[in-house]
């Protein structure tokens, strides 16, 4: 009797998983390993063309500097922007959920979240008109203060981190805010009531607890980042060129796929070398 | 008279014995396939003209290899003639079949791209260049050197394409150098590294162009001289200018394939194409520049064509695009993207 159930359980457990495994091999595991064995051919094979599996590409990696430069500047934006995000993004999720009630609360997370649902594209483009040299970040400079100044952000390395800050805050937010929420109120109250002062209640009690929500939050916008390719190109002019847009190129302009998968693949590599080099932290920071 | 006699009377014969349907290959929407063209073709020859086209040169000549006998007339970059030769994909030409020859300006009839080994293999077309545009309202005198681009007081409001082979050949001209035998590498080098700060973006499209010089984001920028025709007649306020240094020019010839069995009415069509009547009428929708002098000198004075390019002055300085070795544009290629890293 026991062993049939458990058979039941076994094909109920089987089909109620089998879409989302499905679902994994044909969206994830196929293409991925597609491209895999496109990182370790000389060229692409479709039509006429000659080609033979080779290690050529990645030690193309390795043999031109180019690369690695890029990488390393691509690791450094995505440092910055995930900084920047997670120094804006917490004081509002702290605020929205330990300072703000009721009615208000749900607008404002409305607001937050807002950027999300519009194409990634469209913001971009926005934030190019307020960036101009002669653009509304310029011209509302220039209508408050007394004297001529010239604010011209737009294409600069400044240019690039803003869009991809306001494209990302959110993650960041989201992450924090559901930590934040899990923490007891009546806790930071004893901690109060027991004269802590408030920086020692948030680097003590706050910051602790509220780790995991942040570097969850951290994660999901560094991997991004380091691989962005759009952000730098449309707002980085002469500066946008980024390990990302590297990769863009041998897609769409140079059409060498191959290389293309390979950088693609070190990239990955490289990125979860560093969490793992971090999981100890991230370990510690979910207990 | 006697000729207009002569001209129907061939052209009569030619439509009751020969009426043939020829296959070009070429860009898409570049010339050839004209609709009002094409049916005054037909109707003049009694020739049927069908097209297939291609989106790069290397897929031209792949095209070329696999489908023998597939096409009649195929457009090749004077680059890439000698090649398609080399490989006997394409015939001599037998220019004393092609009438409206004669009046092609000479020094694009003997270019020695077109003519590999001292044969003809492909008719002269078109040619264009790749030159400066600047906004006219902020040079009350359009400049005459390259220097331009790299004038401390430009910092920032210049912008190139995004192309490893074209900026190397413009830093080539900068220092003195022929774009097709650079033999001062590090100078070019030294001058793009020079050029990197004064560019606020690269362009990638006529399109881009148009909107970022609109907008003022620069002022002046490398630039197309077809493209540049087309924003001038929108309205926007630019100069083409052909510095003293040189301009990048490009040379576009039909040939005909050695498997072609139209040969009559491939002649014939490319006959038509280089014919004046066709020129002018092409040019009013915006065309690149003829190889043909007499069509070019029946231009309207107005006409872009004609002004700019038509200065003998300004074809002068042009500097033609020979072939590139797959070595050197990968030089210039890993150049480029080196520099580009280092911003």
């Amino acid at each position: 009797m026991s062993t049939m159930m458990a058979r039941e359980d076994r094909t109920r457990a089987l089909m109620l998983l089998s879409p989302a495994y499905i679902w994994l091999t044909v969206a994830v595991f196929l293409p991925l390993s597609a491209m895999a064995y496109f990182s370790f051919l000389s060229d692409v094979p479709f039509g006429e063309r000659q080609w033979h599996v080779t290690l050529d590409n990645y030690r193309e990696f390795l043999e031109t500097g180019t690369y690695a430069t890029l990488l390393w500047k691509s690791l450094k934006l995505g440092l910055t922007v995930t900084a920047f995000s997670v120094v804006i993004g917490f004081p509002c999720a702290y605020v929205l959920a330990k300072v703000i009630r009721g009615r208000s609360r749900e607008a404002l997370f409305l607001l937050v979240i807002l950027p999300f649902w519009s194409n990634s594209l469209v913001r971009i483009f926005s934030w190019a008109i307020v960036l101009r040299g002669n653009g509304i970040l310029n011209t509302a400079v220039n209508a408050i203060l007394p004297w001529d100044v010239h604010v011209n952000l737009m294409f600069s390395p400044t240019a690039i981190v803003i869009g991809l800050v306001h494209s990302y805050l959110p993650y960041v937010i989201l992450t924090s805010y559901l930590a934040l929420q899990a923490i007891d109120d009546t806790l930071i109250e004893a901690a109060r009531s027991m004269g802590a002062p408030r920086r020692t209640i948030l680097t003590r009690l706050i910051l602790p607890l509220a780790a995991p929500g942040i570097i969850a939050g951290a994660v999901l916008i560094f991997v991004p980042v380091v691989g962005s390719f759009m952000e730098p190109r449309l707002l980085g002019g002469r500066f946008g060129t980024y390990y990302g847009t590297v990769i863009e190129d041998q897609f769409v302009a140079v059409f060498n796929w191959p290389l293309g998968a390979a950088l693609s693949f070190i990239l990955l590599a490289v990125v979860l070398a560093i969490l793992a080099a971090f999981s100890p932290i991230l370990r510690r920071a979910q207990t | 008279m006697k000729r207009l006699l002569l001209t129907t009377a061939l052209a009569l014969v030619a439509q009751s014995a020969f009426a043939d349907e020829i296959r070009v290959l070429n860009w898409q929407g570049y010339g050839t396939d004209i609709d009002w063209s094409l049916e005054a073709f037909t109707e003049a020859t009694g020739h049927t003209v069908v097209h297939e086209y291609f989106t790069s040169e290397q897929e031209m000549l792949t095209k070329l290899r696999t489908n023998p006998g597939a096409y009649d007339v195929v457009l090749i970059n004077a680059a890439y003639t000698a090649r398609a030769k080399d490989e006997g994909l394409i015939a001599p030409i037998d220019s004393s079949k092609i009438p409206n020859f004669v009046d092609l300006d000479p020094s694009l009839a003997e270019n020695e791209d077109l003519n590999p080994g001292g044969e003809l293999y492909g008719v002269p077309w078109t040619w264009g260049l790749t030159s400066l545009a600047v906004n006219a309202s902020e040079f009350s005198e359009a400049p005459t050197s390259l220097s331009v681009l790299w004038d401390p007081a430009l910092k920032g409001r210049v912008s190139i394409r995004d192309d490893g082979l074209e900026a190397v050949q413009f830093a080539a001209m900068a220092t003195g150098q022929n774009i097709n035998d650079i033999q001062d590498m590090d100078a070019v080098k030294e001058k793009l590294t020079e050029l990197l700060p004064q560019i606020t973006t690269f362009w990638g499209s006529e399109n881009d162009w148009n909107q970022y010089m609109a907008s003022g984001e620069f002022v002046v920028a490398t630039y197309w001289s077809g493209s540049a025709s087309r924003s001038i007649a929108k309205g926007l306020p630019i100069t083409f200018v052909v510095a003293e240094e040189g301009a990048i020019g490009w040379l576009d010839g039909l040939s005909v394939p050695s498997t072609s069995e139209h040969v009559d009415a491939a002649y014939a069509f490319i006959n038509w194409m280089i014919d004046p009547e066709f020129y002018v009428k092409w040019d009013a929708e915006g065309a690149p520049a003829t190889s043909n002098a007499k069509a070019a000198a029946s231009l309207p004075e107005t006409s872009f064509n004609r002004k700019v390019l038509g200065d003998p002055a300004t074809v002068a300085k042009v500097q033609f695009m020979r072939p590139v070795s797959d070595e050197d544009r990968e030089t210039y290629l890993k150049l480029w993207q080196g520099l580009k890293a280092n911003q």
